[in-house]
């Protein structure tokens, strides 16, 4: 289980890493967290490995009243340490604690785990369930993808083999924000088999439901948000079954059945709290 | 009370009974162990396997790449195939070669050694090995081996069993007369144990001793030297096997390994270094080699829930090969002679089948066919239970044999040699809270369903020259020996032919050592495995180390204190009976001299010996074997407590209590680190750890992150409370205890579930309970 001959850049800027990837076989290295398995067990071969580890672009952070941009090279354990200020009330700390174990947490990356792409992965659930935006770097400069766009399938995103993802934007939470995210997962740190999250912001009417895991891109339930910001969490909780039943109906009944579970409790989780 | 579970009885000191901190940890804590991958020879280079991508097949044809180093098994010549030989009457032989070269009978089987400079660049020449394979059906289950016309792996057997026994004590009056029947049908899936260090081995030529030395992680140094000298076609003292570290074992290398043979062929022939460490994708598929059973089980009882007869089928999955030397059966013979447990009854028919398949070659594991056999006999003793109407753990109680009853020979001629086993149920009940429970609330705040289960066993230890002569083993094991030496300056050597795996016999003989001669605990360096400078022993399995070589150590210990005695008295002008050990220097009445003034004496002063001094010095060779050979019984009750999610399947262990007695316990710290490492690898059994094949013969779990080994958030805080009934067989009254912990929690957790969902009357039957099952069951209870 070694990896097969590569060869090796540490990239600069973000421009420079760009660039690298246009010269072609060339693949992005950030925490090496589900990259450095995939190559060991050669089901990835890439020819060249740009790292960008130390691009201090995908560190910046810049925020206001509405929007924090987070930069894609913040590992798990800075977000779940607190090392950038808070605007999502306390919900991307509790998240980062969630993934994997301490050791994973301490190199892998958001961006790592949004361009990886795996529907069980933590951020792709939760970026996409506080509707954020992804911004894209390519040999003509940055775009903006929204998250829901982002994610084609399982393992699979809307970047090109040439571009770097930068940052993702995310909504501020306000004060009055409750926000509820439930992992079903039989081991502390393992990938989910079931991911329910619902936020409710009464400041700036931001509400969403998102029942994601395994088999593909996360679903939101925009008529259960509605409820759930015209009427609460019970309103919410009342309609879960019926709009599951329809937007999951290509899931088995019993993998539908988890994915109303993780829901309803993170609806539940979040009245609670 | 609580406070106090962790900690049972201690002695003063640093002797038998010490709760002393292991010497070894300094190292192996400190990160400074050092173990095969460890290892570093000039020149020494890397070995990759190619192994076979299919589970049945002809190889039709195999290609190297140009110029490449690249073996097959035409290559390997003189070295022969293991073939393991049984004394057991019916067991038929699998010729299992190094590499395969004609058929391939699981995934994983080697096929092709590969070399170069690094083991990298040998698994790019893996990838580079053409083979062509024409697939055959393969055998994935136990029912599809014994169907009638299944096509079949070893086609000069007729069928595809290595062997099938059966026993009747003489069942039939109570299946014409009992009045409560109950039927069961139950499997435990196949596992892949996990030692933290995986398998590997470093071999070289040492041209100075005209050696083949091989550095190999293993529990039988002294065992694998004459299996590998057997195959390689060489005398045995051109062989020397020197372990290691090693870190961790379970049975896992308790076998002669394929890959080992390899290695060692190439270091042989090529007289240079060579190197093969197994990594985790290897092991996970290659290595799925344990613990999978199949049971339909009948249980006659009377009203009350008085077990009168058991009436068993036992399958297991035996995999393509036999390992040697424990066999392809030795599973099997545990299996039907361990089920009965720590029952009392009189009436027991079992047939039991060893059927080839197209997996990995079985192995014993930690507990052998116990943590099957336990987990099945408790489930039977529950079902009891429910079909009688009564508290699970009352049926149990009155079923146990009584302490009264002791020494008893059980049905299947097992000498279960003393204990008091409803007295460590009645205290397991007792710390779970029971009855306390069954008063209170039956779900908790969050809606999960709550249960309690138990689980009582006996550990068959330090199995003995004759029971492992019944089992027909090409190797049976005698006595173990030991050699122990006072140096110049007063410290102490002791070295025996086990290697430590782990299990703190680095400490634990230091304690033997110790409490014989007094020398301080400190001074005492203990060294294991190598054949080079140990002494012969079969090695670190079956629970067997420290009353084995414990007992070596004690008697070479013994026969070196009363040379120092002697000396002692010289020195002191007293007699040897009026000398003694005590805070690490010798006494008669006030005076008293130090161990260096013995070795002094003896090495550098010869003229201040008394006359006549005995000439074997002061150091001694000496082996143990208990004289009463049918092993020795420790047993343990354990009690779970668990929350069920019925919506979910999430099992969660509340609360796990564990009475245990292993006798006289040398290091009780020891005793319970094994007891919990054990407990660990039995939640692994119960709640999250198989091995599942497809249809095609495909292991489906071939990384971890499909392969679940519980973590510390998944285990409970175990609390244990000791008990010793010293054994009347063994030195000091020890008796095994490596294993046990592993045995019961399948039972117990699986019992817990049931109760816990008896309000749903669902019931599982399957390990491990994944919540796939518990919804499972919930559903079918619901349907
Ligand atoms: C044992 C274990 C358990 C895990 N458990 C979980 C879990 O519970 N939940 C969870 O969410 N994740 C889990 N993970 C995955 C982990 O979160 C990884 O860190 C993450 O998936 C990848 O991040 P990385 O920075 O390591 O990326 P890498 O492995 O370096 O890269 C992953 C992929 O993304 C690409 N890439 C990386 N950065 C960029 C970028 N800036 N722009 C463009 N492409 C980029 C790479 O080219 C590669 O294709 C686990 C991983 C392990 C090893």
């Amino acid at each position: 289980m070694k990896a097969a001959a590569f060869d090796y850049r540490s990239a600069g800027s973000v421009a420079e890493a760009v660039a690298l990837l246009a010269e072609g076989e060339t693949r992005v290295l950030a925490g090496g967290q589900s990259l450095g398995p995939s190559m060991n067990l050669r089901l990835a071969r890439p020819q060249r490995l740009v790292d960008v580890k130390r691009v201090a672009e995908l560190r910046d952070v810049a925020a206001d009243d509405a929007v924090c941009r987070l930069g894609a090279g913040w590992t798990h354990a800075e977000i779940e340490d607190g090392a950038m200020a808070d605007f999502s009330q306390g919900m991307l700390a509790q998240v980062a604690h969630g993934i994997a174990y301490r050791a994973v947490r301490n190199r892998g990356t958001l961006g790592g785990s949004l361009a990886h792409a795996d529907p069980a992965a933590d951020w792709v659930n939760t970026v996409v369930a506080l509707g954020g935006t992804l911004v894209v770097q390519g040999p003509s400069g940055q775009r903006r993808v929204a998250s829901e766009d982002f994610m084609l399938g399982a393992f699979t995103t809307a970047l090109s083999g040439d571009e770097v993802l930068v940052a993702v934007e995310l909504p501020r939470l306000g004060a009055q924000a409750r926000w509820g995210y439930h992992k079903l997962c039989r081991k502390t740190g393992e990938f989910a088999k079931a991911i329910g999250v619902a936020v409710l912001d009464p400041g700036s009417g931001l509400a969403r439901v998102l029942a994601g895991a395994v088999e593909g891109k996360p679903v939101t339930l925009p008529q259960t948000a509605e409820r759930l910001r015209e009427g609460g969490p019970a309103a919410a909780l009342a309609l879960l079954p019926e709009e599951a039943e329809a937007r999951l109906a290509h899931l088995a009944p019993n993998e539908r059945a988890l994915r109303v579970v993780a829901v309803r409790r993170a609806i539940e989780a979040m009245a609670e709290g | 009370m609580d406070g106090m579970d962790q900690h049972g009885p201690a002695v003063a000191g640093d002797g038998i009974g010490a709760r002393l901190r292991r010497k070894e940890d300094a190292r192996l804590l400190a990160g400074r162990g050092q173990y095969v991958s460890d290892i570093r020879i000039a020149g020494m280079r890397d070995v990759a396997f190619l192994r076979s991508p299919v589970a049945h097949a002809r190889i039709l044809s195999r290609r190297k790449p140009e110029g490449a180093e690249v073996f097959f098994l035409d290559d390997l010549a003189g070295v022969k195939p293991i073939i393991t030989r049984s004394a057991i009457p019916g067991y038929k032989l699998s010729e299992w070669p190094v590499m395969a070269a004609d058929r391939v009978r699981y995934v994983g089987e080697v096929v092709a050694m590969c070399l170069a400079d690094s083991r990298a660049a040998a698994e790019d020449l893996c990838e580079q090995v053409e083979v062509e394979y024409e697939e055959l059906t393969p055998i994935t289950s136990c029912a599809a081996g014994r169907a009638p016309g299944a096509p079949l792996l070893h086609e000069h057997w007729g069928d595809n069993l290595f062997l099938q026994t059966s026993f009747d004590s003489g069942i039939a009056p109570v299946i014409e007369s009992a009045p409560v029947k109950v039927e069961l049908e139950l499997s435990c899936a196949r596992q892949t144990m996990h030692p933290m260090e995986g398998k590997g081995v470093v071999a070289w030529w040492d041209h100075r001793a005209g050696q083949l030395v091989v550095h190999s992680s293993t529990q039988v140094p002294h065992v694998i030297r004459a299996g590998l000298a057997e195959v390689l076609g060489i005398p045995q003292a051109m062989l020397r096997v020197a372990p290691p570290d090693i870190g961790g074992g379970f049975g896992y290398k308790c076998q002669l390994q394929p890959e080992e043979i390899g290695v060692a062929w190439l270091a042989l022939t090529r007289k240079a270094a060579f190197r093969w460490v197994e990594d985790r994708r290897e092991h996970l598929v290659a290595g799925a080699n344990a613990r999978q059973h199949h049971y339909k089980l009948t249980a006659y009882a009377d009203t009350r829930g008085r077990l009168l007869g058991l009436d068993a089928e036992v399958s297991v999955d035996t995999g393509a090969y036999s390992v040697w030397p424990f066999t392809a059966v030795l599973e099997a013979a545990q299996a039907g002679g361990n089920l009965p447990g720590p029952y009392d009854f009189r009436a027991y028919r079992c047939k039991v089948f060893s059927v080839a398949t197209n997996k990995p070659p079985f192995a014993p594991y930690r507990g052998v066919a116990r943590p099957g056999v336990c987990f099945a006999i408790e489930l039977t003793i529950d079902a009891i239970a429910r079909a009688v109407g009564r508290e699970a753990a009352d049926v149990r109680a009155e079923n146990l044999v009584p302490g009264a009853a002791m020494p008893y020979v059980n049905v299947t001629n097992k000498h279960y040699d003393s204990g008091d086993y409803p007295a460590s149920l009645a205290t397991v009940r007792e710390m779970i809270g029971l009855d306390a429970f069954r008063a209170g609330p039956k779900r908790d705040a969050k809606g999960r369903y709550l249960g309690i289960g138990f689980a009582t066993y006996t550990e068959q230890s330090a199995h003995g020259t004759k029971v492992f002569a019944t089992w027909g083993l090409p190797l049976v094991p005698g006595h173990d020996q030991a050699h122990v030496k006072l140096t110049p300056d007063g410290a102490l050597e002791v070295k025996a032919g086990i290697p430590t795996i782990g299990q703190g016999l680095e400490t634990t003989l230091a304690q033997v050592a110790h409490e014989m001669l007094g020398v301080p605990i400190g001074d005492i360096r203990v060294t294991l495995g190598d054949t080079a400078t140990t002494p012969f022993s079969t090695g670190a399995y079956a629970s067997r180390g420290m009353v084995m070589a414990g007992g070596a150590v004690a008697r070479a210990a013994e026969v070196v204190a009363g040379r120092v005695k002697a000396i002692a008295a010289h020195l002191l002008q007293a007699e040897a009976k009026d000398v003694v050990f005590r805070d690490g220097r010798i006494h008669a009445g006030a005076a008293s001299v130090s161990y260096a003034d013995i070795g002094t004496a003896w090495y550098i002063r010869p003229e201040q010996l008394p006359e006549g001094v005995d000439t074997g010095g002061l150091e001694a060779t000496e082996g143990y074997k208990p004289e009463t050979d049918n092993g020795v019984f420790s047993f343990a009750s354990h009690a779970a407590k668990v929350a069920v999610d019925a919506e979910t399947g999430h099992v969660e262990i509340l609360d796990y209590c564990i009475a245990e007695d292993c006798g006289r316990m040398v290091n009780p710290m020891i005793v319970e680190g094994q007891t919990y490492g054990g407990a660990a690898q039995g939640v692994g059994s119960a709640l999250f750890e198989e091995s599942p094949y497809d249809e095609a013969g495909q292991p489906l779990a071939s990384t971890l992150v499909d392969y679940l080994l519980p973590g510390p958030a998944e285990l409970p805080r175990f609390r244990i409370r000791h008990t010793e009934t010293l054994s009347p067989h063994t030195a000091h009254g020890i008796k095994g205890v490596g294993e046990g912990g592993a045995i019961a929690p399948a039972g117990a957790i699986v019992n817990a579930i049931n109760d816990a969902l008896s309000p749903l009357g669902a019931l599982l039957s399957d390990i491990p309970a994944s919540p796939e099952r518990v919804l499972a069951a919930v559903a079918r209870a619901r349907a």
